[in-house]
């Protein structure tokens, strides 16, 4: 059931119960404002980080850009159309976006296969981002999937390397990369597209190793306990930026970016915006070195003594432009 | 800098003594009993049907490195439950005294018939040869060190993925050793992947993906995800042959299968013609 028709109902009980003389009028409005107001119940964002009237890659696309083109395919075998690309527009500046694209209703969601990509998906991720480079455009990712999918045919044509390809490329991409969460970051298949220079999540949006029902079904021996599972292992993008992971959260409308997409598309123009201001006067040198350095840190071991990356970085940049 | 293995250097190249762990084993594959001294023999392969059964990586350096001649890396480095979670703490323990190691990797230099490289040997007695943050960072200091010291890096992999107890930290080692791996080959030094039965998940989707040769042992199951999560999203079975070594290579994703009495030879042959100096001259 969607808001609009929840909101009714409501309205329809409030008068029903009025004409009855039974006031219920505060349970109407605790009932109201639990699907109006933020939520701190990691539960709670799980499911709104899955709704089907979610706002999408393509949703956000729109929202923000003044123009946008779509490009397809990998090149190899074909499109994939659970990830988008293309270049769009934002105050007369070029810039790439790459995103996974779920669907609002069942037959989009057939068509997207649900957001799960394939290996063409992510070489096609692959593509537009090595296009960026090329022509210096900056990369702008959305994240918005359960996984990368597993199948009988995305094995055959290299899930696995793609996933690794994209992962090593990325972290060494010359342009500048600013990641969105904006729905599920499930996995291996949301990381594909999610390294770079400056990462956020959505309010309710969560980041997962492994899914909260996968972790249930193989940690707890119960699939029935995901919510649990969800807790434990800390999805939610306030866990995730109490780990040092991201750089920030974007916020959401009361009640969820579907309550008011345009709020939640504005905050991430004006990061982007922010953001390129900053990153478009670094070197690549500059860049990838930062950007290493980011990924290198994050571990959790008794000892960090993590390597001094100057002497690599400089023997690798050296090289290069030599 | 850290100065890795100056602590060992003392006791440069002892090993743990080779099939020490090793008892009589059912193979996995056929059933068939194997005595101890058949399995040192034949490098832990199963003389009925061939399968090659997982290895304890002291086991497997100590037949691939010349005598004397290996230092370890970061042996002490030790998980420190990042997402707090219950009774983590105490499985890393069962599995410290399970399968003798601190994690699921060893890394450290040797040489192989003269040739110098870096080394890093996974562990699937160790929780599943799961990636968490111990895994992810002994792998990056391992290829950085090739890096730095312009030597190839071998990594034998047998992994189930990413250590889904450390949460997003396990996710992102995958992130952080395939960042190492660019940057080792924006130097062109070389990256042998030696994938052991099995390799799925995280490590997969990651460095052992990345090689500049990527070798198999034979009939090893290879792939993103496992083979009952695939039949659990179709509801049928799958045929044997899928996601073994001869599918990837049928595929085009391994280099060549190579049996384990020979691979040795075959990392050698490897480091011979990847020496940087050997190289066509740049300017």
């Amino acid at each position: 059931m969607d808001e609009l028709s929840i909101e009714n109902k409501i309205e329809e009980i409030r008068v029903l119960a009025k004409k009855e003389n039974i006031d219920i009028s505060r349970e109407l409005d605790g009932l109201k404002s639990k699907y109006t107001s933020k939520t701190d119940d990691t539960w709670d964002k799980v499911q709104l980080a899955r709704r089907i009237d979610r706002p999408n890659t393509l949703d956000y696309i729109s929202l923000i850009c003044d123009d946008f083109v779509e490009l397809h395919g990998d090149r190899h075998f074909g499109d994939d159309p659970a990830i988008i690309g293309g270049i769009g527009i934002i105050e007369d500046k070029p810039i790439t976006f790459i995103g996974h694209q779920r669907g609002h209703n069942m037959k989009e969601n057939i068509a997207r296969n649900y957001g799960w990509a394939y290996p063409e998906g992510y070489r096609k991720a692959l593509r537009l981002a090595k296009q960026a480079e090329k022509f210096n455009r900056p990369v702008v990712t959305f994240i918005d999937t359960a996984g990368a999918y597993p199948g009988i045919h995305s094995e055959e044509r290299g899930i696995g390397e793609a996933i690794a390809v994209n992962l090593k490329e990325f972290s060494v991409l010359k342009s500048p990369i600013i990641c969105f969460i904006i729905g599920e970051g499930g996995s291996g298949g949301a990381l594909a597209i999610g390294v770079g220079d400056k990462f956020y999540m959505l309010e309710n949006s969560i980041y997962s190793v492994i899914s909260p029902e996968g972790f249930a079904s193989i940690l707890l021996r119960d699939a029935e306990r995901a919510k649990e599972a969800a807790e434990i292992l800390k999805v939610s993008a306030q866990n995730v930026k109490d780990f040092g992971i991201i750089h920030g959260i974007i916020p959401e409308a009361p009640g969820g970016a579907h309550i008011n997409p345009k709020f939640s598309a504005n905050e991430i123009k004006h990061t982007i915006i922010k953001d390129l201001k900053i990153l478009m006067t670094k070197t690549p040198e500059q860049l990838v070195r930062y950007r290493s350095k980011k990924i290198r840190e994050i571990s959790h071991v008794n000892e960090n003594n993590a390597q001094d990356l100057f002497g690599i970085f400089s023997k690798v940049f050296n090289r290069s432009s030599s | 800098m850290i100065e890795f293995g100056r602590k060992k250097k003392k006791n440069r190249g002892q090993l743990p003594k080779a099939f020490a762990l090793l008892t009589d084993e059912l193979c996995q594959e056929c059933h068939s009993e194997i005595k101890r001294n058949s399995l040192i023999r034949n490098f832990q392969v199963c003389p009925e049907c061939g399968f090659h059964m997982p290895m304890h990586p002291y086991d497997r350096i100590s037949t691939l490195v010349d005598k004397d001649s290996f230092i370890e890396f970061s042996q002490d480095l030790t998980s420190q439950n990042p997402i707090k979670l219950n009774g983590y703490e105490e499985k890393l323990d069962q599995a410290r005294g399970k399968a003798g190691l601190n994690d699921a990797v060893v890394t450290g230099i040797g040489t192989i018939e003269g040739h110098r490289a870096v080394l890093g040997v996974m562990s699937f007695q160790f929780l599943g040869g799961s990636m968490g943050s111990v895994v992810g960072e002994k792998i990056t200091r391992a290829i950085l060190r090739g890096a730095k010291d312009s030597t190839p890096v071998i990594l034998i992999t047998s992994s189930g993925g990413a250590r889904m107890q450390e949460g997003i930290f396990s996710l992102m080692q995958m992130a952080k050793t395939s960042n190492a791996a660019a940057l080792l080959s924006g130097l062109s030094i070389a990256l042998f992947i030696v994938l052991t039965h099995p390799t799925t998940g995280g490590v997969t989707a990651s460095f052992a993906m990345l090689g500049d040769v990527i070798i198999a042992e034979p009939k090893a199951l290879i792939g993103f995800a496992g083979p009952r999560v695939i039949e659990g999203t179709l509801k049928k079975k799958l045929p044997k042959e899928f996601q073994r070594s001869e599918f990837q290579q049928e595929k085009g994703f391994v280099d060549m299968i190579v049996p384990r009495e020979r691979l040795k030879k075959t990392l050698s042959f490897l480091l011979k013609t990847h020496q940087v100096e050997y190289g066509i001259m740049r300017k």
